[in-house]
């Protein structure tokens, strides 16, 4: 019978043929834990009884929402978990790697047709390896931790067919939040997202996974790009593997398809509060910015960095715009690092900060005050989401972001150019 | 049971700001819980309170702190129009109850509720809405009072074997 990615992927795990609707405990092959949801993770766990984790090689561990600790009790939840990690013999890549999700791809930890979990809900990201991936609860991974498996419903699949290319300064972001905009904050519930078509097959890893991780957004269970060659060769750079299909076959039932050229795609902007609420930049060009961040597991990786430094040019930023930017691991670093772009972007003003998740979930620093304004190249815009109820949060492209940060007002990165 | 009334979209940083999430113990949660967006929430609550929302209460974040301080604060059930998929998961897990009712908006704030769980049914100014049965599954892990319970009685697990939703 005709399989979509998804469910081919639940069946090669079951070893019998599984469709969308099905709900039934399901083995999974890597279960990511951070400081944030992992030391409540860990009581669950023992809570249920567990001695020994099902298996301490699945188990990727690391913090990266509140790191260097920021405060007595992230640091006391920080060296819970790494007793726990060497009780344990898990891993634990602690602080020195970086955002859960970048380091999980660059690492090779979740790949084809693999079923991933992660207590944060853009565990999704890792479809861009082709692997099954979901953000769970604390309480549902305890149950992980302890039995190695975990109850699905095998979701239906809402397939995005993307063709054209990109006009410049245009990419994968404002595809992502285009689509956002049309599918709404609850379209894709309990569903999956692939993306597929020939504007994905030419899209680099970085960019499926910004694709990938923003599915939540929408209430997606997931998202997911089938592996192609780039991604075998992604995988391959990694760990041993050997490709293998793993595709959507042509008559799948999908539940829905969406067509999208992005021929004429412009640059987008999230508006606050919502991710839904999306507009072209031009609509809001002019809004005054008081922060601009560029980094977070949506756009953190060294392309994204590299295209806000050719707009950036020989330019200054702002004096008036705080500009954040933070890559979201230590290899990502390294390439921005390596080159050059960290002494220009530092040379024009902005604060360079080591690998973590910043200022996007609101709790670690570069907060906002009271009737301030932040452009931000991360996913999510919710009043109060990086800091006071009473500031407000865009979400755009690196290119956007770069071209505001300049300009001190939204801008739209065509004109700056 | 007293009535609080949310929108739509509420999400999981409305519910439980990011900068609280170093706290794990419930009553603590729930002096935080809409900080910043519904101040008098965490005043004002009372055990045996309800909260009832419209379309995707609960989206964004994967922190089971969201639904721990709506328990902390001895809310104990969520009436919405739809919820977000992980928080569902999350609150039934840890023994909120959140209940799927179409006419949600109907409710008034303030207002005071009947539950009836055997008849899937709210009451409220004398009309009647029904609520959606909580699935199969979903009751069994509700009624042994959390995940946490309900694990607790498990040797081991039965993979890849299940039933149609």
């Amino acid at each position: 019978m005709a399989a979509t990615t998804v469910e081919a992927i639940f069946s090669r795990t079951c070893g019998k043929d599984v469709h969308a609707g099905d709900v039934m405990m399901v083995p999974v092959d890597g279960a990511m834990i951070h400081d944030i949801t992992g030391p409540l993770a860990i009581r669950v766990f023992q809570q249920m009884g567990g001695e020994r984790v099902f298996d301490p090689g699945r188990v990727i561990m690391l913090f990266d929402h509140q790191v260097p600790a920021d405060s007595i009790p992230a640091a006391e939840n920080q060296a819970y978990m790494r007793q726990f990690a060497r009780e344990q013999g898990i891993h634990n890549y602690d602080l020195h790697e970086g955002v859960c999700h970048q380091v999980v791809m660059e690492k090779g930890r979740a790949g084809p047709g693999e079923i991933v979990v992660g207590t944060d809900s853009h565990t999704c990201t890792y479809g861009a390896a082709g692997a099954f991936a979901t953000g769970i609860g604390s309480t549902d991974m305890g149950f992980v931790l302890r039995f190695g498996a975990l109850y699905f419903r095998v979701p239906e699949t809402i397939r995005i067919e993307v063709s054209g290319e990109f006009s410049p300064f245009v990419g994968s972001k404002d595809l992502i939040l285009a689509i956002t905009g049309d599918i709404g904050a609850d379209g894709a519930t309990y569903r999956a997202l692939e993306f597929g078509g020939e504007t994905i097959a030419g899209m680099s890893m970085a960019g499926r996974m910004t694709c990938c991780n923003m599915a939540i957004e929408m209430g997606a269970k997931t998202g997911i790009v089938p592996p192609d060659a780039l991604t075998w060769k992604y995988m391959e750079e990694r760990r041993a593997i050997s490709p293998f299909r793993l595709e959507s076959d042509a008559d799948a039932a999908f539940c829905e398809v969406r067509e999208y050229d992005v021929a004429d795609l412009v640059p987008k902007v999230a508006v606050p509060h919502n991710v839904d609420h999306v507009v072209d930049v031009t609509e809001v060009a002019g809004t005054r910015v008081d922060q601009v961040f560029l980094g977070s597991c949506t756009n953190g990786r060294f392309e994204d960095f590299l295209e806000a430094a050719e707009i950036l040019g020989d330019r200054s930023f702002s004096p008036d715009v705080r500009v954040l930017i933070i890559p979201a691991s230590r290899e990502e670093y390294l390439k921005v690092l390596r080159a050059g772009l960290i002494e220009r972007f530092v040379e024009a003003g902005a604060l360079v900060e080591a690998p973590c998740c910043g200022p996007c979930m609101g709790g670690s620093f570069g907060l906002l005050a009271p009737g301030e304004v932040s452009l931000s190249t991360s996913n999510r815009n919710f009043r109060g989401r990086q800091g006071s109820t009473r500031a407000e949060v865009y979400l755009s492209s690196p290119a956007t972001a770069a071209a505001s940060a300049i300009a001190g007002e939204i801008t739209d990165p065509r004109e700056v150019s | 049971m007293r009535v609080w009334k949310f929108g739509d979209d509420i999400d999981t940083d409305a519910i439980i700001p990011g900068r609280f999430l170093t706290i794990y113990d419930p009553q603590e949660l729930a002096r935080h819980a809409f900080e910043g967006t519904r101040e008098d929430f965490a005043a004002q609550v009372e055990p045996g309170d309800v909260i009832v929302a419209g379309r995707n209460f609960g989206c964004g974040s994967s922190r089971e702190h969201a639904p721990l301080a709506l328990k902390g604060a001895g809310v104990d059930m969520v009436i919405a129009r739809s919820f977000a998929r992980i928080f569902y998961r999350n609150a039934i897990n840890t023994g909120l109850l959140p209940l799927i009712c179409e006419q949600a908006d109907a409710i008034d704030e303030g207002s005071t509720i009947r539950v009836d769980l055997e008849e899937h049914v709210v009451e409220a100014a004398g009309k009647r809405y029904p609520l959606e049965p909580v699935p199969g599954f979903f009751r069994e892990i509700a009624d042994a009072g959390g995940l946490v319970a309900w694990a607790r009685t498990l040797e081991e697990v039965e993979l890849c074997t299940g039933s149609r939703s």
